[in-house]
């Protein structure tokens, strides 16, 4: 280790300090298990939206973006735009009578609706599933970090990233994760927004210094010539777009929300707090094109937010810049991976551990539980697993949401003739379909022309697939039709003011 | 002779027998539930499918312009290229004024259902001669 690992160093040590401060604080607020799965559903939007930014805001949108922009060019740009987009589409369809189905969790949700056990575990499986392919790249991501900031070995990211969020989240659940994620948001938008500004002025103190601009298709908002680069953009906007209401951890905040007004008012501002985010990324991958050519050269273009402000500046500001934007990535990993292990816990606790350790011990010791198994088997994954691919990854943790969650989530409350059975067919279509096109990706199996293009992007024949196989399915059984259908979807979309809401 | 009147206040409770709103219709799956739940439900899915009509007719056709007109991509309004502009700064905003755009009329939707159905004149609204 040198000097010029200790900005990285300081920041790593401070945020971790600063997140387990924030997260005993909290601690005081957590009594039952409602403030652990919910926190007690009272976080006023305002605050509510920042968690949700801090959260959604993962290692892929805080280095992975830059990069992805910074080699592929303006294709990639669908990424910010989707994750934002995914946002609304979630507004139009879901938010409001999510929150007012009063689930806990997206299994909750399902058996609530269809009244099958058998729904309930498959979406359990999903959930696990989704969330754990989430995880991977964020427990990977913060082992780059940590490498290219410190020089640490490998391990130790992940190790660290993995420890942090399981003392959090076993101290405090819901509660305090909401305080820690909201505090992360900000940390994260001035971490990427101080570098920049800063960076900016030298660019303009160098004479405004222009890379030579589309010669090689790096202004193209398309993937690649002809049919299969529309096709490979179209379905990256189809994952993005209708992928973000089906993410579990996206999915749980929501219920957090005092009642359905306040969760469509939180989803505003958050749409407001994404949109001011990613304005920054383009800009690190337009200067990174000026002076930072040699990443590209050697393959190392995820380093590029990291790198940049000692490849612009030397010195003391070079070392003060690195030092914030280390901890705004070390920030993205804790909040993200929180976030996702609340999630995976929740469903873990209801569905397995409380069996395990009785309901006599409480449901706060099942959750506990639900949260080392939740952190411990995708971290033993990162560490067998590598080079899987941030970006990569996580797009098809996307694709998958997309094909399952979405189409059950928009059918189950817009559609009253949807069955338990539809619903099982249709998960397992989009399941299998997406599911299996990501698995034979991550394998490393991928042919040339179409048949590449197809798997490595399902999200565009997956989702009619699973949409098509749940409507066909329910209308054929359409006498298991759940008898309280009717009464539900009135709950989901009668307003509180009109008390029929749960509870 | 005068007769005794009772005087009393304006009663503390509803009418036993008689609803105080029609709420309870849409819970028991009476007709006149279905109507109101159906209207609710058509309303708010509608404004729902127009909002993401208006985003695939915008943000959606952008890939497809540029595939036709891949010319386009040099064109460099304010010195950013078009494309970075139009994704990386203006969606956005454009964006954030959809969602604010779709909540205040569904949260309008919500109060008419509410007014419809909890309305004070839930009284005489029976009577088809005051429609």
């Amino acid at each position: 280790m040198n000097t010029a690992a200790v900005p990285g160093l300081v920041a790593v040590v401070l945020v971790t300090l600063v997140t387990l401060a924030i997260g005993t604080w909290g601690l005081r607020f957590s009594r039952t298990t409602s403030d652990f799965f919910v926190a007690s559903r009272t976080v006023r939007p305002a605050l509510n939206a920042s968690a949700i930014g801090g959260e959604y805001l993962s290692a892929a949108s805080f280095l992975g973006i830059a990069g992805l922009l910074l080699v592929g060019g303006a294709d990639m740009l669908w990424y910010p735009v989707g994750w934002t987009a995914g946002y609304l589409v979630l507004l139009v369809l879901v938010a409001a009578p999510l929150r007012r189905s009063g689930a806990y969790t997206l299994p909750d949700f399902a058996e609530a609706r269809l009244g099958s056990r058998a729904v309930r575990a498959a979406c359990s499986l999903l959930v696990v599933g989704i969330g754990w392919l989430y995880l991977i790249p964020q427990f990977e991501g913060a082992g780059l970090t940590l490498r290219t900031a410190i020089g640490a070995p490998e391990w130790a990211g992940p190790v660290v990233v993995g420890g942090v969020v399981l003392a959090n989240v076993t101290s405090g659940g819901m509660r305090s994760v909401t305080f820690v994620q909201a505090f992360q948001y900000w940390l994260k938008l001035t971490a990427l927004l101080v570098p920049v500004a800063v960076l900016l002025v030298v660019w303009w103190g160098d004479g405004r210094p222009h890379a030579r601009a589309g010669a090689d298709g790096w202004s193209v908002p398309v993937a690649g010539d002809g049919g299969i680069g529309l096709y490979t953009t179209y379905s990256l906007i189809a994952a993005l777009f209708l992928g973000t209401m089906g993410l579990p951890h996206v999915v749980v905040r929501f219920y957090t929300n005092p009642d359905g007004r306040a969760a469509r008012r939180t989803t505003v501002v958050v749409l407001a707090l994404l949109g001011l985010f990613y304005l920054w990324p383009p800009v690190y991958a337009a200067l990174g094109r000026v002076y930072a050519g040699r990443l590209v050269a050697e393959g190392r273009s995820d380093v590029l937010v990291l790198e940049l402000p000692r490849l612009m500046l030397d010195g003391l500001g070079g070392d003060l810049l690195t030092g914030l934007v280390t901890a705004g990535a070390f920030a993205a990993f804790l909040s993200t991976s929180s976030g996702l292990a609340i999630a995976v816990s929740g469903v873990l606790t209801q569905d397995v551990t409380t069996r395990l350790v009785g309901e006599q011990r409480g449901g706060v010791a099942a959750f506990r539980l639900a949260a080392v198994v939740a952190v411990v088997i995708p971290l033993v994954g990162a560490l067998l697993v590598r080079n899987v691919g941030v970006a990569q990854s996580v797009g098809l943790a996307f694709a998958v949401a997309a094909s399952t969650f979405c189409p059950l989530l928009v059918l189950g409350i817009w559609w009253r003739r949807l069955t338990d059975a539809g619903a099982l067919a249709g998960l397992a279509a989009g399941g299998l379909g997406a599911g299996g096109a990501a698995i034979a990706t991550l394998a490393g199996y991928s042919p040339g022309g179409w048949a590449g293009a197809l798997l490595g992007q399902p999200a565009a024949w997956s989702v009619p697939l699973a949409v098509l196989v749940m409507v066909g399915v329910s209308l054929a059984t359409a006498g298991r039709e759940p008898a309280h259908a009717r009464r539900f979807l009135v709950r989901l979309h009668t307003p509180e003011v009109l008390g029929a809401g749960p509870g | 002779m005068t007769e005794r009147v009772r005087v009393t206040g304006p009663p503390r409770h509803p009418a036993a027998g008689r609803p105080a709103s029609r709420l309870g219709d849409v819970h028991e799956q009476t007709a006149l539930g279905d109507v109101y739940l159906r209207s609710l439900l058509r309303e708010q899915l509608g404004l729902a499918v127009r909002v993401l009509g208006l985003l695939a007719a915008t943000l959606g056709i952008v890939p497809l312009v540029f595939h036709l007109a891949p010319g386009l991509a040099d064109a460099q309004p304010l010195g950013i290229p078009l494309p970075w502009l139009l994704l990386g700064v203006l969606a956005h905003p454009f964006l954030l004024l959809l969602a604010w755009r779709y909540v205040r009329r569904a949260e309008r939707n919500e109060r008419a259902f509410a007014d419809l159905v909890h309305g004070d004149n839930a009284d005489n609204a029976d009577s088809p001669e005051t429609s």
